[in-house]
C-alpha cells in the first residue's frame, strides 16, 4: 500500500506547486520601492517646458504617477480610463512622458486626451531608472508623505481600479 | 607620333592610377567601439553578465539589446565613470528593481528553499537509495534455498544441459 502512496503523495505535492506556479505572472516583479520614499525628480514640464515640476510639489496630498508614451501601445488601451478617472476628480493624476518626443507626445495627447494634471518630461529615461520602470505603462500610487504604496505594472484595468488602486487610495485619503 | 605615345603614356598612367586604388577597398573600416574607454567597456560587461534583462527575462543585460537593457548599461558606464564600486552600482540596481534582476540571488529567508532545496532533495534521495539498499539486502539474504529445492534447481538445470547436448 505504501509504495504505491509514497509516489502518489510526492506526485500531487508537485502539482499543487505547479498549479500555483501557472497563477503566476512572471512579468510582475514586485517592486522594492513600495512603502519607500517616492524618488526625487525635478522636471520640465511637456506643456511649458521653461516650467519644472519637483516631486515635492505633491507632498500633502495623494496623487498618482503613470508613466507614459506615445509609442507605448498598451498605454493606448488605458488612457481612456485614465481620462475617465480624472474626469471624475477623484485623485490627481500626473504624467511621466518617459523617452518620447515632445511634439508627438503631445499631438498623443490631443488625440487621446489628456488626463494629467501635469506632464513631465524624462527624455534620457534617467527618473524612470530611479522609479524602477522597465515596461511602460506603469503607475505609481503615491501617499501625503511621499511614499509609493502601489506600482501598478502594465496598463491600468477596471478590475485593477475597483479592487486595488481605488480602495487604497481612498485609504490614503482618509489618513492625516 | 608624339601625339600618339603620348596618348598610350596617358592610358597607361591611368590604368596604373586605378590600380593603386585597388587597396583602398581593404580600408573599410572596423566597427568602431561603442564606448571610448575599454576599461570602463570591459567592467560594465562583467557586470552586466550577471544582470538580468527585466524586459525580456531570460537573458543577461549584457547579451540584450533591448531598450531597457541599453539604459542601464548607459547608467553603469556612468556610474563607473563617477568612481562608483561594483557592489555600490549592484545595490543602486537592486533598490530599484530588485533582487529579480540579480542572476545569482543573495542568501536570504525567502531564498533558502532555491539555496539549499536541491541540497536538502540530493541528501534525501541519497538516503531513501542507502534505505532501499540495505532494505533488499536483507530480503535477499532471507531468500535461501532449502536443501530440497536446491535439489530441484539442480536437476532442472542438468535437465537443460542435457537438451542442449542432443
Amino acid at each position: 500500500m505504501m509504495r504505491y502512496l509514497i509516489p502518489l503523495f510526492a506526485f500531487m505535492v508537485l502539482a499543487v506547486f505547479l498549479m500555483i506556479g501557472l497563477t503566476l505572472n512572471p512579468r510582475q516583479v514586485p517592486s522594492p520601492l513600495i512603502d519607500k520614499p517616492a524618488p526625487k525628480f525635478q522636471l520640465n514640464q511637456l506643456h511649458d517646458s521653461d516650467k519644472v515640476m519637483s516631486s515635492d510639489d505633491n507632498l500633502g496630498k495623494v496623487w498618482m504617477l503613470n508613466v507614459w508614451a506615445s509609442w507605448c501601445v498598451a498605454c493606448r488601451d488605458e488612457h481612456p480610463l485614465l481620462v475617465q478617472l480624472a474626469n471624475a476628480g477623484i485623485v490627481p493624476i500626473y504624467g511621466l512622458n518617459y523617452k518620447d518626443d515632445r511634439n508627438t507626445a503631445l499631438q498623443w495627447l490631443k488625440r487621446y486626451g489628456d488626463p494629467y494634471q501635469i506632464s513631465i518630461v524624462d527624455s534620457d529615461g534617467k527618473v524612470g531608472i530611479n522609479y524602477g520602470v522597465y515596461g511602460v505603462p506603469e503607475t505609481y500610487v503615491i501617499d501625503k508623505k511621499g511614499i509609493i504604496r502601489h506600482k501598478q505594472i502594465g496598463p491600468v484595468t477596471v478590475d485593477s481600479l475597483e479592487k486595488t488602486i481605488l480602495p487604497l487610495i481612498k485609504e490614503l485619503q482618509d489618513q492625516v | 607620333m608624339t601625339f600618339l605615345t603620348h596618348c598610350k603614356s596617358t592610358k597607361v598612367s591611368f590604368v596604373f592610377l586605378l590600380l593603386l586604388l585597388i587597396p583602398l577597398i581593404g580600408w573599410s573600416k572596423e566597427a568602431i567601439p561603442v564606448a571610448e574607454d575599454p576599461e570602463i567597456e570591459k567592467r560594465m560587461l562583467e557586470l552586466t553578465m550577471d544582470l538580468r534583462c527585466l524586459v525580456c527575462q531570460n537573458e543577461t543585460i549584457s547579451d540584450s539589446r533591448a531598450e531597457f537593457s541599453n539604459d542601464i548599461r548607459r547608467e553603469i558606464r556612468e556610474q563607473i565613470k563617477a568612481n562608483k564600486t561594483d557592489d555600490e552600482i549592484v545595490q543602486f540596481l537592486v533598490d530599484r528593481y530588485g533582487d529579480f534582476i540579480l542572476y545569482n540571488p543573495p542568501v536570504k529567508p525567502t531564498t533558502i528553499l532555491l539555496w539549499f532545496g536541491p541540497v536538502v532533495l540530493f541528501l534525501i534521495s541519497i538516503g531513501s537509495l542507502i534505505f532501499y539498499l540495505r532494505r533488499r539486502r536483507v530480503q535477499i539474504e532471507e531468500v535461501l534455498l532449502s536443501q530440497a529445492q536446491r535439489e530441484k534447481a539442480e536437476a532442472l538445470l542438468k535437465e537443460d544441459n542435457k537438451g542442449k547436448n542432443v
